[in-house]
């Protein structure tokens, strides 16, 4: 679905990628965990557009993106959840997710999102910004499931969320794959949470793949041993 | 300042500088809701903004020349196509200026600020070589002409109860845009937060350009209102821009009803205090006022309260 090569990216003369690979089947979630500065974020903003990519490939589907604008990317299936959530916080909830439907031409919002974040549709008329954290994570996501993607981004999804919500929000992640066969790309340094949602676990490493393993046989010890400082 | 007027003459004057005030209002609301628009949506602070106004004024005469010299039948019925075309022509410009010039120029501020007042002093050399230095006025048509008396001391002119019209309608329609249509939502997302914008699949670029031909076109139909109550020439619109940029500051740059607030403000103070004292003392004055409230609310009269 999704396959990434010799991903180089740079900001000015400084490079953070040095030449990343990996691929994402239809309907997986892969984890890339590290620590704090080792590219996590770079990857995702790189693989939505905000950052260019200086070298390689990334393709979605078979259609090459590399050189694609974000919104063109979006058209193509990519949609992201960024870290720090960045809803649209003058505009209320249910124009937030409309935003995302523009892409697909749909006039409406589809019932099964506020199915999925029941307590979105009962906020509908509030402005994003004021919602609480837990509640404008689970929006910046329904936003980005508006655009109907086949590969959904998420960027540090539980920073600053309580323990049990971080529960909920890995239902809800395995439900929309399962439902919608979607694969997932989670960058995270929680690990109990990638874990728990995760088929392949990577490590990134000062802007290299490190480690992978597969959900059977994940070494825990060795991956916790990479996120300690 | 009041002991030479009585009572009733002091309403009077009160009513009708009030009035006067409500058509300075008017150009300064049309003007200032094509900055806000431009400057909220992509932080470009439009130093040409009075010369798409005056470009919408000289279309408005040329079509009123137009109507005299070969349609004098229906030249009751000019003004109305002179608005469009004028809105089309500023907005026509401003398509053209965001794709040739601004485009480059994004967040680079100081950048802007500079090549849009280059741009300002090209088009007033423009008008000058086209049109002559000298100020031109349209003829406007018997219906427009006139004035009613509200009550034997106060009377209002008709062109002034028609610009206002125009503005309410328009600033009614540019409510609408923004806040019901499809394309207000994608300026709104823009305005909020331009990379999300794009990763949720807006092109922003194009939202770009349409927002500036819009303000711009805003502007074009403010020059149209502006010449029923001013006379046009090449450097009118500098006179306004200041006074414009004052009311976009003043009211909250994010706020179309602090927009439209602080443009009433200001107009009115002037207006009034101009017919008791001076011209320049009134513009003092005013400003003076407005220095002293930004002072103590920076953000201007109106602001959208969320987390930030």
């Amino acid at each position: 679905m999704l396959d990434v090569s010799g991903m180089h990216v740079s900001y000015g003369q400084s490079e953070v990628l040095h030449g990343l690979g990996f691929n994402v089947d239809r309907g997986e979630i892969i984890a890339i965990m590290g620590r704090n500065g080792m590219g996590k974020t770079t990857l995702m903003k790189a693989l939505m557009g905000i950052v260019p990519t200086r070298e390689g490939k990334v393709d979605i589907d078979g259609t090459d993106i590399t050189q694609m604008k974000s919104f063109q990317r979006v058209k193509q299936g990519i949609a992201y959840v960024p870290q720090g959530r960045m809803i649209f916080s003058t505009m209320t909830v249910q124009e937030n997710i409309e935003t995302g439907l523009f892409v697909r031409g749909t006039p409406s919002i589809p019932p099964d999102i506020y199915e999925l974040f029941p307590v979105l549709s009962e906020m509908k008329a509030r402005r994003g910004g004021n919602l609480s954290g837990g509640q404008q994570q689970q929006l910046a996501i329904a936003r980005a499931l508006a655009t109907g993607p086949k590969v959904l981004l998420l960027d540090e999804p539980t920073e600053g969320i309580q323990p049990s919500i971080i529960r909920d929000l890995a239902r809800t992640l395995r439900h929309i794959r399962d439902e919608r066969g979607l694969s997932i790309v989670v960058s995270e340094q929680v690990l109990s949470f990638a874990l728990d949602i995760a088929d392949r676990v990577f490590v990134i490493e000062n802007g290299r793949l490190v480690h992978e393993d597969n959900r059977a046989d994940i070494d825990e010890a060795k991956i916790a041993g990479f996120l300690a400082v | 300042m009041f002991s030479d007027y009585s009572l009733g003459d002091l309403g009077s004057i009160l009513a009708m500088q009030g009035f006067a005030g409500l058509i300075l209002f008017s150009v300064f609301v049309l003007m200032a809701l094509g900055l806000a628009i431009i400057f909220g949506q992509m932080g470009v602070i439009n130093m040409a903004h009075g010369e798409f106004m005056i470009l919408g004024a000289y279309v408005t005469y040329l079509c009123s020349e137009l109507f005299t010299n070969y349609l004098p039948a229906l030249y009751n019925g000019y003004f109305p196509v002179a608005i469009v075309a004028a809105f089309c022509a500023s907005g026509a410009l401003g398509l053209l200026v965001e794709w040739v010039l601004i485009r480059h120029l994004y967040r680079r501020p100081l950048d802007t600020l500079l090549a849009t007042w280059g741009l300002s002093l090209i088009l007033q050399q423009v008008y000058r070589s086209i049109f002559g230095a000298r100020e031109v006025g349209v003829e406007l048509p018997d219906w427009m002409l006139g004035s009613t008396h509200l009550t034997d001391t106060i009377e209002v002119p008709i062109n002034g109860i028609i610009v206002m019209c125009i503005t309410t309608a328009i600033t009614v329609a540019v409510y609408l845009l923004i806040f019901r249509s499809g394309w207000g939502k994608r300026v709104r997302a823009v305005m909020s937060n331009r990379t999300m914008a794009g990763a949720v699949g807006i092109d922003t670029e194009r939202v770009d350009r349409m927002t500036f031909g819009i303000g711009c076109g805003i502007a074009g139909i403010a020059g149209s209102a502006f010449t029923m109550v001013g006379s046009t020439s090449p450097t009118a619109g500098q006179l306004y821009i200041v006074d414009t940029f004052l009311v976009v500051v003043f009211g909250g740059a994010q706020s179309l009803l602090g927009t439209i607030a602080s443009a009433f403000t200001i107009s009115q103070a002037q207006s009034t205090l101009e017919f008791f004292t001076s011209g320049s003392n009134a513009k003092v004055l005013t400003l003076l006022t407005v220095v002293a409230i930004l002072m103590v609310r920076p953000q201007g009269l109106f602001t959208v309260k969320v987390r930030r």
